[in-house]
């Protein structure tokens, strides 16, 4: 199991500042380790971020995203005690869902 | 009737299942579902990925900002930044001339949502970044050149 994102999610105005840091290595399946083998290609596919039921931010990525990727974004709505849930799919199935408090 | 023919025919075409399963996980162009735009992040130039996102006509416009660094000293990590003031903005594309697989990542924003964007991406080598927003009726381009001084695939 991956580990845990780390999230922020601060009210600036009348917008959620989103900040997003997961834990993945991003391997492109294009370089080769130390025995000499190709790495196989291990990357996050697929981003969404949920709010009150309905998703704010979708995301597909390729391999060149780097490694443990960062997101930041911001959408208007949401108050503070509210709760933003992240979840990540990679390409070989595996997923992480993660939930911050907006502050 | 015992067949053990039979036995050794059916465990082959399971070692062969298998071994085609192995191969697709090892494939970067195979990804499961929700929605992943194979051919786009198969594409090995932005035109072909321009293409393969449905893009036919781009304009370079000043709507579109894209901010990254000059020079990137490590090309595994280039933090890149886009942000459309376009109205109806629905699609930020973040692209890499001279990357193997051009497309690096697809934002997909609902109303409500900044057509705004910051991330991190991998150059293998000193090339333009090209940043791509949609809207219902126009696609912008905007494109930066970075200097790699370490190239971001390894090897």
């Amino acid at each position: 199991m991956a580990d845990p994102m780390r999230l922020r999610a601060v009210m600036q105005a009348d917008r959620v500042e989103v900040k997003i840091l997961m834990a993945h290595p991003e391997e492109t399946g294009l370089r080769k380790g130390p025995d000499g083998a190709i790495v196989p290609a291990h990357f996050i596919s697929n981003v969404s971020v949920q709010y009150a039921g309905r998703e704010v931010l979708r995301a597909e990525w390729g391999a060149a995203v780097s490694k443990n990727p960062f997101l930041q974004f911001a959408f208007r709505a949401g108050a503070r005690g509210d709760e933003l849930t992240v979840t990540w799919i990679d390409n070989l199935g595996e997923s992480r869902t993660d939930r911050v408090t907006i502050t | 009737m015992d067949n053990p023919r039979r036995d050794f025919i059916t465990a082959g075409g399971l070692l062969a299942a298998l071994m085609a399963a192995g191969s697709r996980a090892a494939d970067l162009a195979q990804v499961p579902a929700p929605g992943w735009n194979r051919a786009a992040f198969q594409a090995k130039t932005v035109a072909e990925a321009l293409k393969a996102l449905g893009v036919m006509v781009a304009r370079d416009g000043g709507e579109l900002a894209l901010t990254a660094p000059e020079i990137a000293e490590d090309g595994a990590v280039v933090p890149v930044i886009a942000q459309c003031r376009a109205p109806g903005t629905r699609e930020i594309h973040i692209l890499v001339d001279k990357n193997p697989f051009s497309l690096a990542a697809s934002f997909f924003f609902p109303d409500g949502t900044d057509a705004f964007v910051s991330t991190r991406i991998k150059m293998a080598e000193t090339s333009n970044v090209v940043a791509l927003a949609v809207t219902p009726g126009q696609a912008y381009l905007a494109r930066r050149q970075i200097k790699v001084t370490i190239g971001g695939c390894g090897g």
